[in-house]
């Protein structure tokens, strides 16, 4: 009997030290990444440091404005692909296609998630950077003759962000609008609705908070995604005019030069990590906000 | 004397006595099996316009034989109740009288369901058209997330009412005739989901209502409800049986008496007795028939 209880309150220290770590380890990279970035962002000045859109170390010039429009650029590209896309798969995963078919579709689409984004990169320089060099620039030219590019660009980064967010967006969605009651099909189908009018007015909004959540985690995946962006956008760290110019974006650019960075880069590098952080921060507070709201005006 | 026959018979099963069912007293008493027997009651019925004429359906779910040989007249302006024990068919047969069973799979019906004299299941009916005139109303009360407003202006709007004075007008025409209004109406624009589970019934009854129906079919509406909120609905139907066909499904044997004028005995997908209500009640000619309501079994 005794006995018993040690077991009982061993196990339950470890499962206390197995969080706790968790929980640690967030802390001490918290605290690590901004002590180390927040004196080259006060020693640069903080306005400069966000809003300047200088970014050559060699010249001890910090400003990241180019690389925040850079990953905003390829997410919000990223993002107009993908939502459209991962919805409609959704409802059609969810309110068309018979249940056997959709199993195979659906478990299709979550190996995606499990593609190392390396490969996602080397697939996209291998098979859309010439795609967009050879066929979508000379369209392009007809409309803006001036037009150049090597195929590294927002376009090529956005495209393969958006399929790298699809399993996201996709199977959250789905999830959400499957779970939507019967009832409400029935209470719309009674009335003399059809199967569009059903999902278009009835489930998507009953399912809008699920969906909702998931664009956000693609989002938190896409801002955050480095090795396929910095393949595939060509990290030229410059405000973009158009789609097809290339950019920096402030993963990409960390990964890419922390290897020889001297002393100040090194610290200007953890300050972008530091504007990283507090993004995605704000993003999933949002999502959790959003979240909550609405789920409670459906539920009310 | 039967009717005091009857009336004993309540008695000993705790159920007060058929009140309402005018029609009943003007019409002789006359039971009647199913399927048999049509052409007296055609003779009976002749002047009365009928709304549904069921022959002979069948329905199978699977391998499972739902619904035999279900053969109902059910005539305008009449409430026709449907009685019987759990899983004996009779929520599957009011499912088919709007093709609601079609969201199933493996389901498959044969038979004739003739609505205003055009089979339903025929090639080409148009199946939104059919559930436009049959409006349902669900065991559980299923308003949308969305405010009052919008849930009774949903049907009309898809069928292509868009006029904003209109639609206002349909909300208040409904909401009154459902006895709503004054409950609700400073709270239009509020989530539907707030209201009690009474009132939640009642809008929905004022949503099918909305897109102007011949027929409702009703599925143990008060069964998720309170003795109160079950009144309502109750003297609500009976105002409604001057517009509307009502065909109610239930499992209270007093709300069958109360509101109904034919009763429709089913056990084990077949109906065992149909006939007036009044009849049915106080002389019921099949003996499981009388056990039923006097709740010696189901």
């Amino acid at each position: 009997m005794r006995q018993n209880r040690f077991v009982e309150k061993s196990i339950e220290k470890l499962l206390f030290v197995a969080a706790a770590i968790a929980t640690i380890s967030v802390a001490l990279i918290t605290i690590f990444v901004f002590r180390s970035g927040l004196p080259a962002m006060s020693g640069y000045g903080f306005a400069n440091f966000l809003f300047g859109a200088d970014w050559s170390p060699g010249n001890g010039e910090y400003g990241i404005l180019a690389l925040t429009a850079g990953t905003l650029a390829v997410t919000f590209l990223a993002l107009l692909i993908g939502i459209p896309t991962g919805v409609c798969c959704a409802v059609f995963l969810a309110e068309i296609l018979p249940k056997r078919a959709a199993a195979v579709f659906k478990f299709a689409i979550e190996l995606l998630a499990g593609i190392p984004s390396v490969v996602y990169g080397f697939f996209g320089l291998i098979v859309i950077v010439p795609i967009i060099s050879e066929h979508v620039l000379p369209l392009w030219q007809r409309v803006n003759p001036d037009a150049q590019t090597t195929g590294l660009s927002i376009l090529a980064g956005g495209f393969i962000l958006a399929v790298m967010i699809l399993p996201t967006i996709v199977s959250i969605s789905e999830n959400a609008i499957s779970s939507v009651p019967q009832d409400y099909r029935e209470a719309s189908l009674a009335v003399g609705a059809n199967k569009r009018e059903t999902i278009v007015r009835v489930l998507i909004p009953a399912a809008k908070s699920g969906i909702l959540a998931s664009i956000i985690l693609g989002m938190g995946r896409a801002i955050g995604e480095t090795m396929a962006v910095m393949v595939l956008t060509g990290n030229v760290a410059m405000l973009p005019k158009g789609i097809l110019d290339p950019v920096a974006t402030l993963t990409g650019t960390i990964a890419m030069e922390m290897s020889y960075a001297g002393p100040t880069h090194q610290e200007a590098l953890f300050g972008v990590g530091i504007v990283l952080f507090v993004i995605i921060l704000i993003l999933n507070l949002a999502a959790q906000a959003i979240a909550r709201k609405m789920g409670a005006v459906g539920r009310e | 004397m039967n009717m005091n026959m009857g009336a004993a018979a309540v008695q000993t099963s705790t159920m007060p006595r058929p009140t309402g069912a005018p029609a009943a007293s003007q019409t002789p008493a006359m039971p009647r099996q199913a399927g048999a027997a049509f052409t007296e009651a055609k003779t009976e019925a002749a002047d009365a316009e009928l709304v549904f004429d069921i022959n002979k359906l069948n329905l199978h779910y699977g391998s499972f034989h739902g619904l035999k040989d279900v053969s109902i007249r059910i005539e305008r302006n009449k409430i026709m109740a449907l009685i019987g024990p759990s899983g004996c068919g009779k929520s599957t047969f009011l499912r088919t009288l709007n093709r609601m069973n079609d969201l199933i799979p493996y389901v498959s019906i044969d038979g004739l369901v003739c609505f205003d004299g055009k089979d339903i299941y025929g090639r080409n009916y148009d199946v939104t058209d059919l559930r436009k005139k049959v409006g349902m109303v669900f065991q559980k009360p299923n308003p949308f997330p969305k405010t009052v407003f919008d849930n009774i202006t949903y049907g009309p709007k898809i069928h292509g009412k868009k006029n904003r004075k209109q639609l206002d007008e349909i909300v208040e025409r409904t909401l009154k005739e459902v006895a709503l209004w004054d409950e609700v109406k400073d709270r239009l624009h509020k989530p539907a989901l707030g209201l009690s589970g009474g009132q939640q019934q009642r809008l929905c009854i004022a949503r099918c209502l909305a897109v102007e129906p011949e027929v409702i079919l009703m599925d143990e509406p008060t069964s998720a409800l309170d003795p109160v909120a079950t009144l309502k609905i109750e003297e609500l139907m009976d105002g409604l049986r001057e517009k509307y066909t009502i065909i109610i499904v239930t499992h209270n044997m007093q709300q069958a008496g109360r509101i109904s004028n034919e009763t429709a005995f089913f056990l084990h997908g077949e109906i065992v007795e149909i006939g007036d209500t009044e009849t049915i009640f106080s002389t019921p000619t099949n003996k499981k028939t009388e056990e039923y309501i006097t709740g010696r079994f189901g």
